[in-house]
Parts: structure tokens; sequence; C-alpha cells
């Protein structure tokens, strides 16, 4: 057996821009063992949620990340609609689906930018970040910011669409769907594409399943899942998707379904549009939340976005739980990096588009270097929270005391 | 300070002319970060001002900082920051960077980036624009001009 080496990337690192720290075990130049460490955008949201109003939170929450901020506040919006027992307007569910398949758009193309850009196509990345802006102009004209667009608010949407702006997305959309097709012929023709990024980063079916993966990296492993289809939200009941999969389950499919996907929320976008029903944008919400606890589900860019929400009758909430795509996608992670080579590790965590900045609720240990992986149960994990804060000189039993009791 | 010779003043005019810059998010939301990259790419074309993006602080003279710093990140910023060679600068691209921002009470979050390492020059917003990045930049670079001026005078 070779010599192992042991290589820490990160948590500033120039292939990504977010900070996240890998500790890669290389036999030569291949990886046999990863071990993954988030935590470092780690700033405590669900915490701040606790002790803000709804109103408040929904600003919080649109900032857990800057790229699917619509995801994360319209995920949020439902549960609490839901519970408020409130039927937002159908002209506002539109404009929440319209907003959500721009989001889309401006992702997947920027997905498209960074992978180009980690394989060394930087002609693709600065093409794909050029189309981006046309979609984030519109965004900036719907929302009035280019990226916390904050058009949502409790009970409906805070901005209409005018014919004007109809007009104009329509034009953005002729433009980015020209340029797609570009994107598609270079994803599906170009063979260096497919020699690079074929093969590269596997997760079979199987595993999917296993891991729980979701978006674009299960999709491409051949697992038909879009909560837009398997639990319609907003006007996803009417606005009819097709599911985008592909059986390759490496990077290469990734970046198949991502641009088919351009291709879906093009036609989507269009379908909205010419469908946008007539009426109010919002309905009133009462400030206080009656008490009860709630799942929403959301299919953001890279996946889907769930939040937990539990109320109890006053107008702070006592409980939210976000669970980002990127959380989910992050186990199978030493699996795909495994059997890779180190050349491949960036183009590999790039595929699943990981946002840390959503993901930094929990840290996922995986040690690979013994050759056995160790599982926590309840009893194991608490002591070891004990014991953690005990060597900082902290005991627990003494602070138990002095914690409210819910 | 003493005038500076022949060879100081190109040095100074060089680094004036093209200062390379390094990105590091100290705990931001992402949106930022993006706002960053974008100003790289065509529409804002950074590079005109000779900006190149390095990947490691040793060959960086800017360090540009997004985000409310995590006490994660806190001591890797610090280190990101001593590992960069003088003269350096710290922007401070966001509303996070510049006060903390909306995460500003959050228990894990140290605040502003002026907590952690000295800041040339704050750029609120949220995020904030590619504009304002660029606007940002030259008028540091300005005032380095300006500072190195006054110098011989």
């Amino acid at each position: 057996m070779s010599k192992r080496v042991v290589i820490p990337i990160g948590p500033q690192h120039p292939a990504l821009k977010e900070p996240g720290s890998f500790i890669i075990t290389l036999e030569g130049e291949k990886v046999v063992g990863a071990q993954v460490e988030v935590g470092y955008n780690h700033r405590g949201i669900e915490k701040a949620c606790e002790s803000r109003t709804y109103i408040q939170n929904l600003y919080i929450i649109e900032r857990v990340c800057g790229i699917c901020s619509h995801a994360h506040s319209t995920a949020y919006l439902q549960a609490i609609e839901e519970l408020a027992g409130v039927a937002i307007p159908r002209r506002a569910a539109y404009i929440r689906s319209i907003m959500g398949e721009l989001e889309r758009l401006h992702s997947h193309l920027l997905w498209l930018g960074v992978a180009g850009h980690e394989i060394g196509f930087d002609t693709l990345f600065m093409y794909a970040w050029r189309d981006r802006e046309l979609v984030l102009d519109v965004l900036a004209m719907l929302g009035g910011n280019r990226v916390n667009y904050g058009i949502n608010t409790p009970g409906g949407v805070r901005r209409d669409i005018d014919p004007e702006h109809i007009q104009k997305i329509r034009d953005m959309v002729d433009i980015v769907e020209e340029r797609n097709k570009y994107y598609i012929n270079l994803a599906l023709g170009e063979t260096t594409l497919h020699a690079r990024l074929g093969g590269v980063g596997r997760l079979s079916h199987e595993e999917v399943i296993k891991f729980g993966a979701v978006g674009p990296v299960a999709r491409a492993a051949g697992v038909a899942f879009d909560v837009r289809q398997a639990e319609p939200y907003a006007a996803y009941d009417e606005a009819q998707v097709k599911v985008i999969t592909d059986d390759h389950a490496d990077v290469f499919g990734r970046t198949v379904v991502r641009v088919l996907e351009i291709m879906e929320s093009i036609r989507l976008l269009r379908f909205l549009l010419d469908n946008l029903p007539e009426g109010e944008i919002i309905t009133k919400m009462p400030r206080r939340i009656p008490a009860g606890e709630t799942v929403s589900r959301y299919e953001a860019p890279r996946g889907e976005d769930v939040h937990y929400v539990c109320a109890n009758g006053t107008d702070i909430l006592e409980r939210i739980r976000v669970r980002a795509p990127t959380e989910a996608n992050w186990h199978g992670m030493s699996h795909m990096l495994e059997n890779d080579y180190l050349a491949d590790v960036s183009i590999i965590i790039a595929a699943i588009d990981p946002c840390y900045s959503c993901t930094d609720r929990s840290i996922v240990i995986d040690n690979r270097d013994s050759g056995q992986q160790t599982i926590f149960d309840w009893k194991q994990l608490r002591q070891y929270s004990i014991d953690w804060y005990r060597n900082r000189g902290v005991d627990p039993a003494k602070l138990a005391n002095r914690l409210p009791r819910l | 300070m003493a005038k500076r010779n022949i060879i100081e003043k190109a040095i100074d005019w060089s680094r004036r002319k093209s200062p390379w810059i390094i990105h590091f998010n100290a705990g931001a939301c992402n949106g930022c970060d993006i706002e960053v990259v974008d100003a790289l790419t065509p529409r804002y074309d950074v590079e005109r001002f000779g900006m190149l993006l390095k990947g490691t602080p040793r060959h960086a003279d800017v360090l540009v900082c997004t985000g409310a710093v995590t006490l994660q990140t806190r001591d890797r910023l610090k280190r990101i920051y001593e590992q960069m060679p003088e003269p350096k600068f710290v922007l401070a691209v966001g509303t996070c960077a510049c006060s903390g921002g909306i995460f500003e009470d959050c228990y894990c979050v140290s605040g502003g980036m002026d907590t952690v390492v000295p800041v040339s020059a704050y750029i609120p917003g949220c995020a904030a624009r590619p504009e304002a990045i660029l606007d940002a930049v030259v008028k540091l670079l300005t005032s380095l001009e300006k500072s190195q001026k006054a110098i011989d005078n």
C-alpha cells in the first residue's frame, strides 16, 4: 500500500466562494477518504428567529441564503399561512411561482458558470454570468433588489406585476432561451466536457436514496422527485412541472439536468405569465399565529427545502427548523469524493451546488481514515456534548436548572 | 516620512494600477459574495482597473470580506489578514460586514468586520451592488494615490 497523505482544504480556498473545510486523505492521486467540516457560516438564525415577530422573521429567513432567498421565505410563509388558516390570492400564488422560476433560472446559470470555472472553462463562466445579469435585471425590476427581493409578505406578495413587466420578462426569457440552447448543445455535444465530467463524482440511484440526496443530484441519478410535482404549492397545481431526470448519476448528469431544467423553467414562466389571474395580491393575515406545528416543503433550485415551524399562539414563534437542500446533499459527499482524483475534488464539491450559508446548521463527520464509521446514538451524543462542555470548564448539570423549561 | 526614491515610486505606482484581491466569506448569506464575483464578470468587469482575484492571501493586496464574522471564522479571518503582505487593505462588503447587520445579536456572531481586522472602506447594502463595490475600489485607489503624493510634497 502506498503512503497516505492528508490534505486539508479550506476554509478559505480558491475553489469556492464560501468557507467550508475538507480533509482529504490521498493515496497517490486518489482520494481514499474525505471528511467534510462545515459550520463556518453558522450564525444562529434559528435561535434569532425565536426572539423576533413573524414579520421580522421573514427578513431574517430571507437572508438564510442570498441565492435561494425566495425559496426560504416562501417555505417559511407557507408554513405560517397554513397555521393561520389563510389562503393567499391566486394572483399572489402565481407571482410567487414566477419569482421562484426566475430564481431557478439565475441560480442554474450561476451554477453553470461556477462549474465551468472549476473545470478550467472560464469562457463558459463569463458567458453564463453575463446571461444571468439579464435575469437579475428582471428580478430587480419586480422585487426592487438584485439579491434579496423582499417580494413576499405574510398573506401574499408586496408588489404587483404590470403588463409592462410581463413584456420585459418575455423579452428576457426569449434571449435566455436562445442562449440556453447553446448551453444544451455544449452540455450534450461537447466531447471535452463529457470526457472531463463523465464518471466523476458518482452517486448511484441506490446511494441517492440511501443518503437522502435531493434536487439535481437525485434527478441526475434517475430519481424522479420534484416537490413542485409531488406536492404542488403556490401555482404549481395548474402549472404542471415535467420532472427532468438523467441516468448518468455523475457530474455530467447533474450538468445535463440543470441545463434542461432551465428550459423547463422558461416553459413554466411562459405558462404562468399567460395564465396570470386578475385580482388581489394580498389578504389579511393575523399578527398572532394559533398554536400548532407544521412542515412546509419547497423545491429550491438546489433541491427540496423543508421548514418546520412550531407556533405557540403569540406573535413570536416557538421553534423553527430549516433543512436546506445542501444539508441533505452533504451526506453523500464523502462517497462521491472517494476513488476520484484530487483534481476532481473541486468540481465534485461544486456539482451539488453547495450553499454553506443555507447548510450550516449541523456538522457531519464521516471518518474514513480508520476504515470504520462511528454512529452516535442519542445517549452517546448527549454524553459527548456534556463532556465537551465539561472539558471547557462548564458543568451542564449546574446550568440545567437555570434554563427555562418549555 | 521621508520622500520616496524612484524605485519606491515605481512600486507604489504599480500597486495602485494592479491591486490583487482575495475574497473571503466570513459568514455572509452568499448574496454579497455572488455580487463580488459578479463584479468580475463581463457587465462590470473589475479587471479593467487592474484587479485580479487571487486564491492565496500571500499574493493579495486587498482583502474583500463579506458577512458578519461568525465565531468559527474569526480566527481564520485574522490568520488570513496576517498572511497578507504589507501594505494591505480591507474592504467590508455589505451591511453585515459593516456592522453585523441583521445578524448582529446572534449568539454565534462576533459583529462587523472591524471587530476583528482594521477596515479601509465600508460598502453598505444588502446585498452591496457591484456598482457600489467598483466605486469603493476606485475610491480606495484614489485615496492611496493622494496619500502617496502627500508623502512626496
